[in-house]
């Protein structure tokens, strides 16, 4: 949005060092700081044989890259979203909630019938499809409904419109399905035991969920790099009045993104019922945020920046507060219970991100409008 | 008349599918404990029947066109009121038989048995079911006729239908207000709460033929010290009187008024401190509750000697002013690293502060200076001479403590808008580019904007642990950071006024994050409420209720040169524009 987001605008004022630029590098060095100390902590400990064993190392790094693969896939939606409308579509972490809540209607039904023990693959696919068909029609109804009359609206007003939708549907949720947490029925057949993979034992429920988000992404990229419809999408997001006047149906292709983002998110609907199973009307708020930072990490509009950032995100979060912040403690700083902190190492690592490398590990892909 | 037809039968399915919402999520239910008029006129039921009233108005209409006048006829407005009431009723009816015939209360447990009793009167359930359609049609079939009647009557029913719909749901307010005397609220009010039938009557006539005697010559009034100069006469004592009706009003109140008010102050506070950041920068900041929960928590550790380990047990006057300096440097501590980001980066990033600030005040790691999830108890109210110690158990003292930082936030607002430093946050909100680029500072616009929201939050987080005695992490959650988000945009971004209107309707009619309102029923559903008026706001009426000229100049800058261009077309040629809208 401004120019001096972008490097060549700074380069004109070498010479002036202001203490906005003194305050970023103070932030950034005390990070780095941070963060190594914390780690030579926590290599130490693990010398001296404290804190957790490899074992729990390995188990912990798995579990972080499952969880960071649903991440990754809520991000898809955000950032595609981004890169076409160029606003962050605060709902959509409703509309992976929207998939999960409803999706436990033929889980629980199937649960019952005794179907889902007997048929676990179907059971799934079942699962699956209810989610994606929940969160894609959220999505549709949301754009049009929402985000449609809004085309050329100030930037801020789309966005401020997404949070009200967000809360609508949250609520609207609590109201349906009432405030109570609801449980998906345990994973079906022996998909709990561990598998072994190259001499290690790996939970059958992660392995499960990394090759879902895995083969989620192949479709994807084969539908956004192969297919007619790809090559629209691409288009509207690169200029959409240039796209229109080449006989493409803007609107349509729009829908069409929304479709896709609602897909990818009920499919992260699925793997939240494999890893997590609990689900309330407030599921979607912590992951959609998180999967916003996965999407600004990878580099926003940018589809496997998006998958790449929910997994580093998934590690950053799950490995960084024990490994950084209880390592701590050679300092002096001794933080209990660093678990507590997951959430606020997450958003600090979006903060850090944004100060380090505002663009994305990848590169940010926006349309022309939005670059500038 | 195709056309008019699918857009009657859509807005029947809107208005059915909108009723069916309203009662599968519980709302009819729950809200029918309240009896608005004897015997019949219950809360559940009229937000019910509101949809298709809507509706039918709306269908009465026609398909939205801004060049053509709508026909007003009450006779064919009526029968398009009255097939979209009936589409909506059918639609509703359906909707109950379903939930009446399979059991789903497992999933949605609102849709159950109870539900479909209320929805068919209690009558049984073919019967029910009739009434229901036939009441829905009518009430539709009445919506479109009411748009139909001519401007003078339409406006006496409104009017009318306002002030009984005011005193009915007000109830509490006006029985305290009048609290003094008993014989007349009885004999307005049903001994178990409601209007009684012939009071209704009576104060809709009343309101219909007071504003159709005096609404002109009040209106005249209104324009008279609107336009009046600032120092004259006229506009002066306006003002006064408006002083001294705030001075003497808190003392005329009850408890239940002046709490409800405490509420709402608290929220004119944040809220004119969230719209310098918002409203006049143009900086979208989802974490500003943070500044408040600094605010807070800063005089809870400085006042209190219970549940923190510092507690150094100052009082509170000594605690304000290290307080405001700590907001001022968390203000400028997130000011900075967000300045060089997009405005929507700015948006998550500001919110992932909100979320670690309340993160690390509920960790175990800083329990002995926060308290945790004890939070910090027996802060000591605000010592006054002569009057001793005044916190939230006093309210009817406390508000004049809000009212006078309040006046100090809009104060400040009010001069930081027309000063240079509000010139240079207006430049910047339209472009940066631009604005840098003509000599702005963007780097001190922005931190100044974020330093001075921060301060104003840390006034109202301050008299807030002054207040209520105990802080929690519970009171500093998202939530309440959007809900300041919502007051701000439904008041009208970047308006003074706006700002106090915003927290009255919401805060006050629909309560705030933790307290009631005055309608305490909605407290179940007040969030989504809250989510669909910003939807709506956004969509319609995106200036808010009082909007700040400067602000409805800019968001209506297309169609004013639309408009323009548009006359001018018609100079050209005046039939072809007819053409256009067939």
């Amino acid at each position: 949005m401004t120019a001096s987001t972008t490097t060549p605008s700074r380069k004109g004022r070498r010479f002036r060092f202001n203490w906005v630029d003194s305050f970023l590098w103070f932030i950034r060095i005390t990070a780095i700081i941070t963060i190594a100390v914390g780690i030579t902590g926590s290599v130490q400990h693990f010398i001296a044989g404290e804190g957790p064993t490899l074992e729990q190392w390995r188990d912990l790094i798995i579990s972080s890259i499952s969880t960071g693969a649903m991440y990754g896939l809520i991000a898809l939606g955000y950032s595609m979203v981004y890169g076409i409308l160029g606003f962050i579509n605060f709902a959509h972490g409703e509309v992976f909630m929207s998939g999960t809540m409803a999706a436990i209607i033929p889980a629980t039904v199937l649960f019952n019938t005794g179907f889902w023990d007997a048929q676990p693959v179907l059971s799934l696919i079942i699962v699956l499809i209810t989610a994606m068909i929940t969160s894609v029609l959220t999505a549709v109804i949301v754009e049009k409904v929402a985000y449609r009359p809004l085309r050329g609206a100030p930037r801020l007003i789309p966005l401020i419109t997404s949070i009200g939708v967000s809360f609508f549907i949250q609520y609207a949720f609590a109201g349906l399905f009432g405030v109570a947490i609801r449980s998906y029925p345990p994973p079906p057949g022996n998909l709990t035991e561990d598998i072994i993979i190259f001499g290690v034992p790996i939970e059958g429920t992660k392995i499960l969920v990394i090759i879902v988000a895995i083969l989620a992404m192949i479709g994807l990229w084969y539908f956004v790099t192969r297919t007619k419809t790809g090559r629209a999408m691409r288009a509207v997001a690169e200029d959409k009045e240039i796209a229109g006047l080449m006989g493409i149906n803007v609107d349509r292709t729009i829908v069409t993104t929304f479709i896709v983002g609602g897909a990818m998110a009920g499919v992260a609907g699925l793997l939240w019922a494999l890893l997590f199973r609990g689900v309330d009307f407030l599921t979607g708020f912590l992951p959609g945020i998180k999967a916003f930072t996965a999407a600004v990490l990878g580099g926003i509009g940018n589809l496997p920046g998006a998958m790449l950032g929910g997994v580093l995100l998934g590690l950053f979060e799950g490995v960084g507060p024990i490994l950084v912040l209880d390592g701590l403690d050679i300092v002096g700083i001794d933080i209990p219970a660093v678990s507590q902190l997951r959430n606020a190492v997450a958003f600090i690592a979006l903060v850090l991100v944004l100060v380090f490398r505002p663009t994305g590990l990848l590169g940010e892909r926006l349309g022309s409008e939005d670059r500038a | 008349m195709k056309r008019d037809l699918k857009h009657i039968r859509a807005l029947g399915l809107i208005a059915g599918l909108s009723m069916s919402f309203v009662a599968g999520i519980g709302m009819v239910e729950k809200f029918n404990i309240r009896v608005l008029i004897e015997p019949a006129v219950t809360m559940g039921y009229l937000v019910l029947f509101v949809m298709p009233f809507v509706a039918g108005s709306l269908a009465a209409r026609g398909v939205p066109n801004p060049l053509v006048e709508p026909v007003r006829d009450p006779r064919a407005n009526g029968i398009s009121g009255l097939i979209t009431g009936l589409i909506a009723g059918v639609f509703t009816a359906i909707f109950v038989l379903i939930i009446d015939t399979f059991d789903v209360t497992e999933f949605f447990p609102n849709m159950r048995a109870s539900t479909v009793e209320e929805m068919t009167f209690g009558f049984g359930l073919a019967v029910g079911l009739v009434v229901l359609v036939l009441a829905t049609t009518v009430i539709g079939g009445l919506g479109g006729t009411i748009f139909g009647l001519p401007q003078r009557v339409r406006r006496g029913l409104t009017t009318a239908g306002g002030w009984v719909l005011g005193f009915a749901l007000f109830e509490v307010i006006v029985s305290d207000i009048f609290s003094f005397a008993d014989f007349l609220l009885d004999l307005i009010y049903a001994p178990q709460g409601g209007l009684e039938i012939w009071s209704a009557v009576i104060i809709g006539a009343l309101a219909w033929w007071l504003t159709a005697r005096y609404e002109g010559r009040a209106k005249e009034f209104a324009l008279t010290v609107r336009d009046a100069d600032p120092k004259s006469r006229i506009r002066r004592s306006v003002i006064w009187a408006g002083i001294l009706a705030a001075i003497l009003l808190p003392m005329l109140l009850g408890g239940i008024v002046n709490e409800l008010l405490i509420n709402v102050s608290l929220f004119i506070l944040m809220g004119l401190g969230l719209n310098i950041v918002i409203g006049l920068a143009g900086l979208l900041d989802l974490g500003y509750v943070a500044f408040f929960a600094v605010g807070a928590y800063g005089t809870a550790v400085l006042t209190s000697t219970m549940g923190s380990a510092i507690g150094p047990g100052w009082s509170w006057w000594i605690a304000l002013p290290v307080v405001m300096v700590f907001a001022a440097l968390a203000g400028l501590f997130v000011g900075t690293p967000v300045l060089r980001m997009r405005g929507d980066y700015l948006a998550i990033v500001t919110l992932g502060f909100g979320e670690i600030v309340r993160i690390l005040l509920l960790s175990d790691w800083l329990t002995p200076i926060f308290g945790g999830a004890q939070g910090i108890r027996r802060i000591p109210g605000i010592p006054v001479p002569f009057l001793g110690t005044i916190s939230g158990t006093r309210p009817e003292l406390f508000i004049y403590f809000m009212m006078i930082f309040v006046g100090i936030a809009a104060y400040i607002s009010y001069r930081a808008q027309n000063s240079r430093v509000g010139r240079s946050w207006a430049a910047m909100r339209e472009d940066e580019d631009v604005a840098e680029a003509i000599g702005v500072s963007t780097v001190n616009a922005k931190l100044l904007a974020f330093i001075t929201g921060a301060v104003i939050a840390s006034f109202a987080g301050a008299l807030f642990s002054a207040k209520v005695g105990t802080v929690f992490t519970n009171s500093f959650d998202v939530l309440v950071s959007i809900i300041i988000l919502v007051v701000v945009i439904v008041g009208g971004m970047g308006s003074i006024p706006g700002v106090f209107v915003g927290a009255f309707v919401l805060i006050g009619v629909l309560g705030g994050p933790k307290s009631p309102g005055l309608l305490q029923e909605f407290a179940e559903y007040k969030l989504l409420i809250y989510g669909a008026l910003l939807v709506f706001m956004m969509l319609k009426r995106p200036e808010g209720l009082w909007p700040s000229a400067r602000r409805s100049r800019e968001l209506h800058q297309e169609e004013a040169l639309q408009d323009a261009w548009l006359d001018k077309a018609g100079e050209f040629d005046d039939d072809e524009s007819g053409e256009v809208t067939s």
